[in-house]
């Protein structure tokens, strides 16, 4: 038995050690927000936050999890929130599918640099792919999250 | 004020009452108890679109799926604006699969363009029976009541009743007769911006996509398939797969021969999917590879290329004689063009959830055809369709793969097997190695130019493995419509033409990919035409609008004939956008290239460089005229995501196979672009009251040749195929 500490809450789970986090997170915690897209680290749908920073949990063991704090796109933190918002008004997704991956890196993104320009948007956001296409709208709404979160 | 002609009363609607206390209108086509029927021609079936509570509620219903196109919003909005909703009162239903919802096929650019119009009367008419059961009330006539953000107002003396508080009168109404469409200056949401009705779900993590359907005690599947296309299993070892933990069952599957019957294999069945993929892993199976295994991709490129340099079959319409006007040319132009095969690589891979039992099969899946799915399960489990349920999830994209739902059959002979729920998880080396691919293709094109630099003479030569080869083993010349998807009936005015299609026999499933064939022929032809302006020493876009010639509607069998106008409206917007024709910085370009598809218009604008060989994109204008416009956002989302589609095409495309295995597997061999790879998108939509046509594919097609006219106009080298990155240009 090992205990995963999700969005503030413990979750204790039978999993294989080498399980990727993504599969227990997913198959055995139950939580679906989190995506799988590739299996290899290649496209960040899978992107979750452990103390605070962004990781591909399909590529990370369930062991790596344990006494962290993780964050998937079911829970909340201040720039999560903010970055919710300009997602909203912009209009950011179109398939959807993939943008659990996207805020969670912009989320990752703001923890460590709070005014990103497009370059740094550019650097930490091209780990996620968006095959709908939605980048242009993503750029926009990282700067939207930061002047809402400066209001 | 648009009226409905030739609806009957006693026909049209039908008035449910509701257990929960509501009123459901809906209109059928075809004729049962209590049922109608519009006669007014459209093609429109069997339909239950409204749900009006006692509350204010309003439930509506969106027949087709969701992949990223907004059509749950846009749809109904379309009802809620001629109903007079409020729209802080609407949610969304997903129809499941079902003949009464009409044609549920999404797919095409066709949802808006097909439906629209019924949806709108599904509104009209709801909003005409609670306007009638409000005057009934108040005793007065019809006309003097209107109806306004969920409520009917009494005209004489602005007095006001609820929706909510009309239901139980409303569904005492007969419908009026006098159901007529609102004017474009009334409308509340049509034609504007809304959000989509489900962006709390995405950015919360909540939709469920057909990889989140769970049930109690479902078992999760993974299945090895054959490399080469239709081979089969010859013998299998499952040892070492039964040892992984949360492993229970390997069972072999047999293909099912139907286009979208399941390729077979050995599924691999598990408490989760991790344990699945392990356990597939460890198969040591021995394939027969059967008549697929010799696919060579690059072999074959030679073989349809060495084709379309000789003569092949006539694609008609032939226009006067080819061979004269190069016989008379001043200059000859001649050159050939070669596009590899793709995959749709949607975010969310190909499953299915189904649920075998007692005589009945549920399922919950990813599908754009869900009517389809229906009965293809129905057919191979030998039930009736009316005990197989198909419950639509929110599509991860699909770009054609979710069209076809081999994975449903995969699932339901899984889940009939070990007696449980079952979800078929397609890993990305399945979804990269077993699609349906977008056929690969040569193409050849010569015209003749006259001394004035005009194009007399005009010979193009396609050939491609036919997506008919997917429903009719054996066909192996394209299909009319695919050759119809500009190549035959390109927009040109020139006085000599002539169309072939050569053979080429498939190796791979073909599917369709956003915009099909139009990928290909936009490349070829709109690289070409660059290549006659130069030679002709002529301004590409003067060069190319001259080639349209004057304003005409094409003579077509066609709901929305080609008008050359409206063609050379966007190039000349496109242009004008982007500044066509002003100095660029060193090493910089620009570059135009246009299409008609889905009786959409668009032109795109490219800037790039090409400094030391390397590529960059540094603006896109597109510009689209798709008639009248339902939801401007979502129209200006999905030219923007095209354009990004369409950059993946050029610059990094490409499925190839060897010994009939394909040999790219997931994202780091078959690319797409990434952000940092995307310039800004700037979006123009032509203002229309036309009738609306094709958006979510028609951006796609002029992308990748204004990159290639674009690094062209930078560098001077013409690049012939695709992708760019076989160039070293990125």
């Amino acid at each position: 038995m090992k205990t995963l500490t999700i969005n503030g809450k413990n979750h204790t789970i039978e999993a294989q050690d080498d399980m990727p986090l993504l599969w227990a997170i997913r198959d055995i915690v139950g939580l679906t927000g989190t995506k799988y897209g590739c299996g290899v680290s290649q496209c960040g749908a899978c992107s979750i936050l452990i103390d605070g920073e962004v990781v591909r949990s399909c590529s990370l063991p369930v062991s790596y999890g344990i006494g962290k704090q993780i964050t998937t796109i079911e829970g909340k933190t201040d720039n999560l929130e903010y970055l919710r918002e300009a997602w909203e008004e912009i209009n950011v997704p179109q398939c959807g599918y993939c943008q659990s991956g996207q805020l969670i890196a912009a989320a990752s993104l703001l923890n460590t640099n709070p005014n990103p320009s497009d370059q740094d948007i550019d650097d930490a956001m091209s780990g996620n792919i968006c095959r709908c296409g939605t980048y242009p709208r993503i750029r926009k709404a990282i700067h939207k999250a930061v002047k809402l979160k400066n209001k | 004020m648009e009226s409905i002609q030739n609806m009957s009363r006693r026909n049209f609607v039908k008035v449910f009452g509701l257990a929960s206390g509501g009123l459901i209108i809906g209109c059928q086509f075809s004729s049962e108890k209590n049922i109608v029927r519009i006669d007014d021609g459209t093609t429109f079936a069997p339909n239950l679109f409204v749900q009006l509570k006692k509350d204010g509620k309003l439930i509506l219903v969106c027949s087709r799926s969701e992949m990223g196109q907004g059509i749950r919003t846009s749809l109904t909005s379309a009802i809620a604006d001629e109903m007079e909703a409020d729209w802080n009162y609407v949610s969304v239903e997903q129809a499941t699969g079902d003949q009464k919802f009409g044609n549920q096929n999404t797919d095409g650019s066709r949802s808006v363009r097909t439906i629209l119009e019924p949806m709108r009367k599904m509104g009209a008419t709801a909003k005409a029976l609670l306007i009638a059961a409000a005057a009934k009330k108040w005793q007065v006539a019809e006309t003097d009541c209107k109806a306004e953000m969920h409520y009917v107002i009494n005209k004489n003396n602005d007095k006001k009743i609820f929706f909510g508080d009309l239901v139980e009168d409303a569904m005492k109404m007969d419908v009026p007769t006098n159901i007529s469409l609102k004017d474009k200056k009334d409308f509340n949401y049509i034609g504007k911006t809304l959000g989509s009705v489900d962006i709390k779900d995405f950015t919360h993590g909540s939709a469920t996509y057909g990889l989140d359907a769970r049930l109690p005690n479902m078992k999760f599947a993974v299945i090895a398939r054959c490399p080469s296309t239709f081979g089969t299993v010859k013998s299998f070892d499952k040892t070492a797969t039964l040892k992984i933990a949360g492993v229970e069952n390997v069972i072999e599957l047999e293909r099912v021969k139907k286009p979208f019957g399941m390729l077979g294999g050995v599924a691999v069945i598990a408490s989760n999917t991790w344990s699945a993929i392990q356990g597939r892993n460890n198969l040591d199976i021995h394939w027969d590879k059967g008549s697929n295994g010799q696919y060579d991709s690059k072999k074959y490129m030679q073989k349809i290329t060495s084709r379309v340099h000789n003569n092949a079959k006539v694609a008609p319409p032939t226009k006067g004689n080819v061979n004269t006007a190069f016989s008379k040319a001043s200059q000859i132009v001649e050159a050939t063009y070669q596009l590899p095969h793709l995959a749709h690589a949607p975010m969310e891979t190909p499953n299915a959830l189904a649920w075998v039992h007692d005589g009945k099969c549920e399922v919950w899946a990813p599908l754009q055809d869900p009517q389809t799915a229906r009965a293809d399960a129905a057919a191979y489990l030998g039930i009736e369709v009316k005990d197989v349920t198909i419950n639509v999830t929110f599509l991860g994209g699909g770009f054609g793969r979710k069209s076809k739902p081999d994975f449903v059959i995969e699932a339901i002979t899984l889940s009939k097997k070990i007696n449980a729920p079952v979800q078929v998880v397609w890993t990305r080396e399945d979804d990269i190695q077993h699609g349906y691919y977008h056929t690969t293709n040569a193409q050849y094109l010569k015209a003749s130019l006259d001394k004035n630099g005009d194009v007399t003479g005009w010979l193009h030569r396609t050939a491609f493995p036919s997506i008919n080869s997917t429903f009719m083993p054996g066909a192996n010349y394209a299909a009319g419509w695919e050759i119809g998807q500009g190549m035959n009936n390109n927009p040109f005015d020139i006085p000599n033409t002539r169309y072939e299609n050569a053979k080429a026999e498939p190796f791979v499933r073909i599917g369709w990919l956003r915009s099909v064939c139009a990928i290909f022929h936009s490349f070829g032809i709109n690289s070409f035409i660059d290549e006659l302006a130069d030679k002709a020493k002529k301004d590409p876009l003067q060069f190319k609008l001259n080639l349209i010639g004057k304003d005409r509607i094409r003579e077509e069998k066609s709901p929305h004939p080609l008008n050359t106008k409206r063609l050379k409206n966007v190039m000349n917007i496109a242009a004008k956008k982007a500044n066509w024709g002003r100095e660029l910085p060193e090493g910089h370009g620009l570059g135009i290239a246009f299409y008609y598809s889905f009786y959409s218009y668009v032109a795109t604008v490219v800037e790039v460089s090409v400094i030391n060989n390397k590529l960059k994109l540094h603006h896109i204008w597109t510009v689209l005229d798709c008639g009248m416009v339902l939801n401007k956002d979502n129209v200006l989302n999905q030219m923007e995501g095209a354009s990004v589609f369409g950059s993946s095409i050029a610059l990094y495309g490409k499925i190839t196979a060897k010994d009939g295995a394909i040999e790219q597997s997931n994202f780091h061999d078959y690319k797409m672009t990434r952000m940092n790879e995307i310039p800004p998108i700037d979006v123009t939509l032509v203002e229309s009251d036309e009738a609306p046509t094709g958006v979510g594919e028609p951006g796609v097609p002029p992308v990748a040749p204004a990159i290639a006219n674009a690094i062209f106009n930078a560098s001077g080298k013409r690049y012939r195929s695709l992708p760019l990155s076989d160039h070293g240009l990125v």
